[in-house]
């Protein structure tokens, strides 16, 4: 008996010694959006396999999860599917982080429904009072009598805050579910002839059972898809944003060589093939100064 | 020799004092961590409002009502469920079954006590709540319902391990004169064990809710977080360990929401400790006078 | 049959069905999980990183993870803990302050593992500046695993007969001699069996790494204690709910809880061995 716990406490203590190098290689942290995070993971997952030698962590957590590791230097990059807010900004300023933003990717942000609801049309004004709460039952705006059922993200997603600052202009109804990603809202969605949710667009481009909704930024104006790439390039599309990464200040040489992959042609292309949009042309100059080419 | 005991002495005095230390330091660090809260935010309306909207558009709300219910409910459910069927399969462990039979049951419960809880909530997720929306006709199975189930298969190896202890640990004279008096043993088992160690029981079933009321994964995963006042058991609920779990990642630290979220923590721990301590005191109380 | 007996049948028979109720609920989850996740369970499944987005691959980094830092928290909660309890049971009086501590220790047992997170992430994260990684995961279960291995250890010190104690002292062996010779080889197998089981369910345990160290993706190894980590429990967290298609990584779920379940189960069946052993020694 004794022998046994010697060779098994011998064996942990010589396994921890072993992992136990003080200094963590040199790996680059990124933390942030789960909009963003797939995305991310692919880009860094290619990234790494062309560069061997090169390590990068990649954690989700929500936008704001992101931001808030940058501000307490827990990550070198922060993936937000939001732009930082002025409080936030200045916050960062005071504990000495000079948040820097590059733009990897567009996005429409997609409101969809179950396959079988009828309604495929929605103004911004009618979406926003769906998700206030204001509007309970699909028939107020031309669908069955079923009530709503609301589905969307939880607070620390930069996905939650942006459909609420740019749609809703109010706080959502308390009764709407708060799901933990992405895909948990679609695949409810999908089961749920009275949902209705918003995710990134990169999410639904596969999916089936779904409608997604037609958005007119205001009544009487064109309905556009944010599944149609010319109508969010051009902004015709009233919910399309920019896919964010923050750094803090001068990009370290292993940060900068990602941040260049990510922005290149090759990386573009994984982007389009995750279902998103490439960078737009007004964002260009933003990358340049803040990577710093 | 008695320098060698001496500093053997030592060594573990100061292993024990450590021990103490860190675990006074975990309470503490919580307590000072939770205070600067209450800077900003009224006692009153925390412990009693039902808003909680720490990043809200409009204006910050800092109220946990509305998760204290939640938890309450889930819990509550979880009891209702687990209790008459922990207290019915211990009975049955130490009075009905064979000893052959006890030894396969037991193991189960073993197993059962074992699988962690991302794993119950994933089946809560894949398996309970396609279930439930079916039974009810509900859209979707995230809610109040589908946590108390997974809450209460949680708590149930707790309450029957611990009951069962309690049943075993009866005097075989109380059961023997019962049966000398013409009970029969379904009478005995009823009218005199249970009786008998009804605060084991208690203090079993106590143990399962201080784990039902403290579970995180499960109830994060499978009630569909929705923040407002349940109206039934239907509705999707966000308790205490679930807010935490989802804000604590988003939040800047230092920031009132940050010490809001440890005050949350704080109460989260108080009730834990209040149902834990009460088991203690029941089961001390009865040790002693089997004594 | 008159009615007594009809009644202790119905009666005995609803007690079964309780118990009948514990083994069904069992059954359906092992049968749910066995079934479905079996499928995807290959050698490659355990050795490879998780590939192609996450969709294909497998689990390696996340065995690896879970087995590192469930050996940090058993470096941390193992010597510790057992010090403690041997101080408790052999050296200290029995006083009101010994009272305490003990019941504070077993009350700590029941705290919630996210208050052990909120703990985690203020002292090792923060204060301590060590950061989100496998250390600071290791040392927060370690902390949430030490009241256990104490309460289990005091329950097999305990349960040494007074008499061997007194039997040695009484020949003259000093307190530390007789408790190396006549007290430990008597409970070390109950000490264990504790400890494994509470070392089983810290390596199950996700609320208190999801803000120490966890990470999503990191398709290779921890190489040094200040690094990230993937665990088992976190990876089934995100593949059930955050990855980009949870439905077409279902399999990937599925074997996922399986290895996790194995693991653990293993982890509780070694302990259940050690106990049976020590049982039919004291037999003997």
């Amino acid at each position: 008996m004794k022998k046994y716990i010697r060779i098994i406490a011998t064996l942990a203590l010589a396994l921890v010694l072993g992992a136990s190098n003080l200094q963590a290689r040199d790996m680059i942290q990124i933390k942030g959006s789960d909009t963003l995070i797939n995305l991310v993971q692919k880009l860094s997952e290619v990234y790494m396999e062309k560069n061997p030698g090169k390590y990068i962590a990649v954690t989700g957590g929500g936008s704001g999860t992101g931001i808030a590791a940058l501000m307490n230097s827990q990550c070198d990059i922060a993936d937000a599917s939001r732009n930082m807010k002025p409080k936030e900004i200045s916050r960062a300023t005071s504990l000495g982080i000079t948040p820097k933003r590059v733009v990897i990717a567009m996005d429409g942000l997609s409101v969809i429904v179950n396959g079988k609801n009828s309604v495929t049309k929605l103004t911004m004004d009618e979406i926003g009072k769906i998700f206030r709460g204001e509007v309970t039952n699909w028939s107020d705006i031309g669908g069955d009598n079923i009530p709503i059922t609301l589905y969307g993200r939880q607070s620390n997603s930069g996905t939650f805050v942006f459909f609420r600052d740019v749609v809703l202009k109010g706080d959502y109804s308390a009764r709407m579910k708060r799901m933990n990603g992405n895909s948990q809202i679609v695949e409810a969605v999908r089961h749920d002839k009275s949902g209705i949710g918003y995710v990134g667009v990169g999410y639904v481009k596969e999916a089936t059972d779904l409608n997604v909704v037609s958005v007119a930024a205001h009544a009487g104006a064109d309905y556009a898809s944010p599944l149609n790439a010319e109508e969010v390039k051009s902004g015709k599309y009233p919910i399309a944003r920019p896919l964010n990464q923050y750094i803090n200040g001068t990009p370290t040489e292993a940060v900068r060589d990602f941040l260049l992959f990510e922005i290149s042609s090759e990386g573009q292309e994984i982007v389009e093939n995750a279902g998103f949009f490439p960078i737009p042309k007004e964002y260009e100059d933003l990358n340049k100064k803040s990577i710093g080419i | 020799m008695k320098i060698k005991e001496k500093l053997i002495h030592g060594l573990f005095l100061f292993n024990g004092l450590l021990v103490v230390f860190i675990l006074i330091g975990i309470f503490s660090l919580l307590v000072f961590t939770a205070i600067p809260a209450f800077k900003e935010i009224n006692i009153k309306e925390f412990l009693f409002s039902s808003n909680w909207n720490p990043t809200s558009y409009v204006k910050e709300t800092y109220g946990i009502g509305a998760m204290l219910v939640s938890t309450i409910m889930v819990t509550a459910g979880a009891l209702l469920l687990a209790v008459p069927i922990g207290i019915g399969a211990a009975a049955y462990l130490s009075d009905v079954a064979s000893p052959k039979i006890r030894e396969i049951v037991k193991p189960i419960i073993e197993i059962l006590a074992g699988i962690p809880s991302v794993v119950i909530g994933f089946l809560g997720i894949v398996f309970v709540g396609p279930v439930i929306s079916k039974t009810f006709g509900l859209p979707n199975g995230l809610n109040a319902v589908n946590g108390s189930i997974l809450l209460g298969v949680m708590a149930l190896p707790t309450i029957i391990s611990l009951s069962e202890d309690a049943l075993s640990s009866v005097s075989k004279t109380y059961s023997d004169a019962s049966l000398a008096l013409g009970a029969t043993r379904w009478q005995t088992v009823i009218k005199v064990k249970i009786p008998a160690a009804l605060s084991g029981v208690i203090a079993a079933c106590m143990l399962g809710m201080g784990r039902a009321i403290g579970e995180t994964m499960t109830v994060l995963m499978a009630t569909g977080c929705a923040p407002a006042m349940p109206r039934s058991y239907l509705d999707s609920v966000r308790t205490m360990t679930s807010t935490i779990a989802i804000e604590l990642g988003e939040v800047p630290y230092y920031t009132t929401h940050y010490y809001a979220l440890f005050a949350v923590g704080l109460v989260l721990f108080i009730m834990t400790f209040c149902v834990n301590m009460t088991s203690d005191i029941i089961l001390h109380k009865y040790q002693g006078k089997r004594v | 049959m008159n009615k007594k007996m009809i009644t202790e049948q119905l009666g005995f028979w609803t007690l079964r069905l309780c118990v009948g109720l514990v083994g069904l609920i069992l059954l359906l989850i092992l049968f749910d999980i066995v079934s479905k996740g079996i499928g995807t369970i290959s050698w490659r499944f355990l050795t490879q990183p998780p590939k192609n987005g996450m969709t294909e691959g497998g689990i390696f980094p996340a065995i690896v993870g879970t087995f590192f830092v469930t050996i940090l928290t058993a470096v941390l909660a193992v010597p510790l803990g057992m010090g403690c309890a041997i101080y408790l049971n052999e050296y200290a009086d029995d006083n009101i302050f010994t009272r305490i501590i003990r019941m504070s220790i077993r009350n700590l047992s029941g705290v919630p593992s996210i208050v052990y997170g909120l703990f985690g992430v203020v002292l090792f994260v923060q204060m301590m500046r060590i950061g989100t990684c496998l250390l600071a995961s290791g040392l927060t279960l370690g902390l949430m695993t030490l009241p256990w291995t104490i309460t289990a250890s005091e329950e097999a010190l305990k349960n040494v007969p007074q008499s061997y104690r007194d039997g040695a002292l009484a020949l003259g062996a000093t307190k530390w001699q007789a408790i190396k010779t006549n007290v430990l080889p008597y409970s070390i197998s109950g000490m264990l069996t504790g400890t494994i089981l509470g070392l089983a369910r810290a390596a199950g345990e996700t609320a208190p790494i999801l803000f120490t160290g966890a990470a999503f993706f990191l398709p290779f190894l921890p190489k040094s204690l200040f690094e990230q980590f993937m665990a088992l429990p976190y990876h089934l967290y995100i593949m059930a709910t955050q990855h980009h298609a949870i439905e077409t990584v279902r399999p990937i779920a599925y074997a996922t809880a399986l290895v996790l379940i194995v693991l653990i189960c293993s982890m509780n069946m070694f302990a259940v061995v050690l106990r049976y052993k020590l049982r039919k020694r004291k037999k003997e």
